[in-house]
């Protein structure tokens, strides 16, 4: 291949186009923080454990949220009943948000990091909107 | 027969994505399951009689309308054309023009009557849904799953009661005082009356019901001592174009002494 | 093949250009639509199909009308429609792709569509709507693609595109029963309720089809070399005289029903259409220009002086396009709303972003057309160079 202007500026543009994804991330990348658990609720419980392993959780919690919500409206089954023998509503406002009422310090930690934007908040409330004044 | 490589990738690929779905189940952490609350309020067949009689003033409906749209977030928008509601009012002409003829009381003729999703047996909205997005349950409610619902409105259209609502434009900022305990929906999908499903199975009283003093009633049509199977034994009741297949079951006493006055029975 | 795409006159360019520039402007505006919703158009919780559906189901007829290609050249072996049957597919494809997009821009959440096959319900007739539409564009895609490669060569189709053609038949057929389907068992919507429904679409699919695509091939004429043949005008001509007088006859039959038996439910949408409903008009002026224009293509149409003369044909074909533009893209769709189900009667106008997102499909749609035909006639040039007696 020569190395005319025209197929230098071509494999340019190339590698640029190709390294976008990079490049972007330069200016945009979040940096990781650990979600805090620090919340009223959570500082109030006496055994500080969710409904199944961190590990689990952190693995699988999408998959249990469209578990439940299949689960929830469907066929109506809202109780889950963990591996400990404890029952929980079949809610995420009402379950798991009432502990980790802290979205922007939680889940929002991991999910900008990963730029992921799942779009339950579109319904679903985080407790710091209601709360807030003028959240819309 | 003999097998070449390709082709038993290709059977061995298929037996697999046959297995994984036959052996699919609801993911459940180890050792756990789901099932359904203790003292949760459970129908074979849940209806709802309204009882006009009631129901005489704005004021009387208008309580059970802020009621229900407040528990369920449901937005206030004042465009007739984008307003979003789960429970309303119109006049008798209206919700049953099949049973209007020019010689009604004038009381009834002013009457606000209560209008909802009839959670039909055999709902043309289930019927045309091209997604499951709305279905009907065992016990006879006919629900909405808006992660699933296209915004397609074919179900608005095959509803022949004008039960459903679209959201034209994002809701939050119409929606009043919020109910935490309860989402809203977004942009893009159609809701309606959940027959207070979520409050149900929590053993929670349908929230029209708990604030209309009686006028509405709602139970268990295959329970004969249930309130609405005695009202419905005892009360001539109208339901909102029979004739049509839906089976609905919001049942309607419309008590044709209006005006209260005395009558003579003859024979 | 593609190449020839890139060699075009002056006017060619300004048309691509043209219609690129309303499709940048449509999708600009869906764009908007999609961020801000539907409530940007003029529907609402009574009319909430509005536009976008009847163009919807107007393209679906506009695609069903190869059939009338199809059938007299392979099935009666018509030689005359030979040289045209591929232009007809290549109008299916483009008008099939119009009816994707407004189906797309008409949904509230578009980012779902894949539920549809993801969790499919055959008990819905959209479910089954989808998958004829498809269905139908994969085999005019291919029909056309495969007729077009094996044309610039100079040969004859293969064999194996035989079964496909035949299905294209029946399938042809079954696009626009189902549409008519979507509506026609719908309880609750008095106008649509009835029978004859799917063969009033099917009629006014095959006379504005046809219609349609004697309009093209006129331009054909004129810019290039090709000539369709006067005998291939004429049988379409026919055709669409037919289906157009079939058409009228339907809407007859319909007013009889509604007007003689006197029920209030099947009277008050065509008051409403025709006459209006008290200050509620919006819709009157349109539904009788299009009818006007139906009588004046019929009239145009009948007598073989006027539908053999080139001029008088293509008032003809304008007319009767507009009519049924008119009537099946969106009078048809408003009456089956008015009145409401609590008899109320909310009025429905597009909006201007709406109109823009329709007229931007329709660019897509005749960008597909344009580029379609440009191919079809460069390959066609190709094949008389092969051989000359194919002329």
């Amino acid at each position: 291949m020569q190395g005319t202007p025209k197929n230098v500026a071509a494999v340019a543009i190339f590698f640029l186009v190709i390294a976008a994804p990079h490049l972007i991330n330069l200016v945009y990348a979040k940096a990781w923080t650990r979600p805090s658990e620090d919340t009223p609720r959570i500082r109030a419980l006496a055994e500080k454990e969710c409904l199944e392993s961190e590990g689990w959780m952190r693995r699988h919690h999408m998959d249990l949220l469209l578990a439940w919500r299949d689960a929830a409206l469907r066929d109506t089954d809202r109780v889950y009943q963990n591996g400990r023998g404890e029952r929980y509503d079949v809610s995420l406002m009402r379950t798991c948000l009432n502990c980790h009422s802290n979205r922007a310090e939680f889940c929002d930690r991991c999910h900008a990091f990963a730029a992921v934007e799942p779009d339950c908040w579109q319904c679903h409330y985080a407790p710091e909107q209601v709360a807030k004044e003028g959240w819309r | 027969m003999s097998l070449d490589r390709r082709g038993f990738l290709k059977l061995a690929g298929f037996i697999g994505l046959v297995a994984g779905t036959a052996c699919a189940r609801r993911l459940a952490g180890p050792g756990s399951r789901y099932t359904t609350a203790d003292g949760a309020l459970e129908a074979k067949r849940w209806a709802m009689v309204i009882d006009m009689r009631r129901f005489t003033t704005a004021g009387d409906t208008q309580r059970v309308i802020d009621a229900c749209h407040k528990a369920h977030n449901v937005p206030r928008i004042d465009d007739v054309r984008h307003e979003v509601k789960w429970i309303w009012t119109d006049t008798f002409d209206h919700v049953f023009p099949d049973q209007t003829h020019a010689h009604l009381p004038k009381a009834l003729q002013e009457r606000p009557f209560l209008l909802l999703c009839n959670q039909c047996d055999n709902p043309p909205c289930t019927r045309v849904c091209p997604t499951d997005a709305t279905y009907r349950l065992a016990d006879g409610i006919v629900a909405q799953d808006y992660h699933r619902c296209i915004g397609c409105r074919f179900c608005m259209a095959g509803c022949p009661y004008g039960a459903r609502s679209f959201n034209w434009v994002n809701p939050r900022p119409y929606v009043g005082e919020v109910n935490p305990e309860f989402p809203t929906r977004s942009i893009g999908v159609v809701e309606k009356c959940n027959f207070c499903v979520d409050r149900l199975e929590r053993g929670e009283v349908v929230r029209c019901a708990e604030v209309s003093a009686g006028g509405i009633v709602v139970g268990d049509l295959n329970d004969p001592e249930s309130e609405v199977s005695r009202l419905l034994e005892r009360h001539y009741t109208l339901t909102r174009k029979p004739q049509l297949g839906a089976r609905p079951n919001v049942f309607y006493i419309v008590d044709d002494n209006v005006t209260g006055g005395e009558e003579e029975y003859v024979g | 093949m593609l190449a020839k795409l890139l060699h075009g006159g002056p006017r060619y360019w300004a048309w691509v250009t043209l219609l690129a520039l309303l499709a940048l402007a449509g999708v600009a505006t869906y764009v908007h639509q999609f961020q801000v919703g539907l409530g940007i158009t003029g529907m609402g919780r009574d009319v909430s199909w509005g536009l976008y559906i009847g163009q919807f189901t107007f393209l679906v007829g506009v695609a069903a009308s190869a059939v009338m290609l199809v059938i007299p050249f392979y099935l009666h072996d018509y030689q005359t429609f030979g040289k045209v049957v591929v232009f007809g597919e290549i109008l299916a494809v483009a008008a099939v792709t119009m009816c994707i997009l407004f189906i797309m821009a008409d949904m509230g959440m578009p980012q779902r569509v894949l539920y549809v096959v993801l969790h499919p319900r055959p008990n819905s007739i959209l479910f089954w709507d989808a998958t004829v539409l498809t269905g139908y564009f994969l085999l005019n895609f291919v029909i056309s693609t495969v007729s077009l490669y094996y044309q610039a060569r100079g040969d004859h189709h293969p064999r194996w595109l035989n079964p496909l053609i035949y299905l294209s038949i029946p399938w042809a057929i079954s696009i626009h029963t189902v549409t008519a389907f979507l509506y026609a068992g719908l309880p609750g919507r008095d106008y649509w309720l009835t029978a004859i429904l799917a063969p009033r679409f099917l009629a006014s699919a095959f006379a504005a089809g046809p219609a349609f695509l004697i309009l093209c091939l006129f331009i054909v004429r004129r810019v290039s070399r090709f000539d369709p043949g006067e005998r291939t005008l004429q049988t379409l001509a026919k055709i669409i005289a037919y289906a157009m007088v079939t058409n009228l006859f339907f809407l007859v039959l319909e007013v009889f029903t509604a007007f003689y038996s006197q029920i209030p439910g099947h009277m008050t949408p065509f008051v409403y259409l025709f006459m209006g409903l008290g200050e509620d008009t919006l819709l009157v002026p349109f539904m009788r220009l299009s009818v006007i224009l139906g009588v004046v293509s019929v009239v145009l149409l009948v007598p073989s002086r006027s539908r053999n003369h080139p001029v008088t044909l293509v008032i003809a074909c304008v007319c009767l396009f507009l009519s049924l533009m008119l009537e099946k893209g969106f009078g048809l769709i408003v009456a089956g709303f008015v009145p409401n189900p609590l008899e109320r009667v909310v009025e429905y106008w597009p909006t201007p972003p709406e109109l823009t997102i329709a007229a931007g499909v329709w660019a897509i749609g005749l960008l597909v057309l344009t580029l379609g035909f440009k191919i079809a006639l460069a390959v066609r040039e190709q094949e008389l160079a092969v051989r000359p007696q194919a002329a």
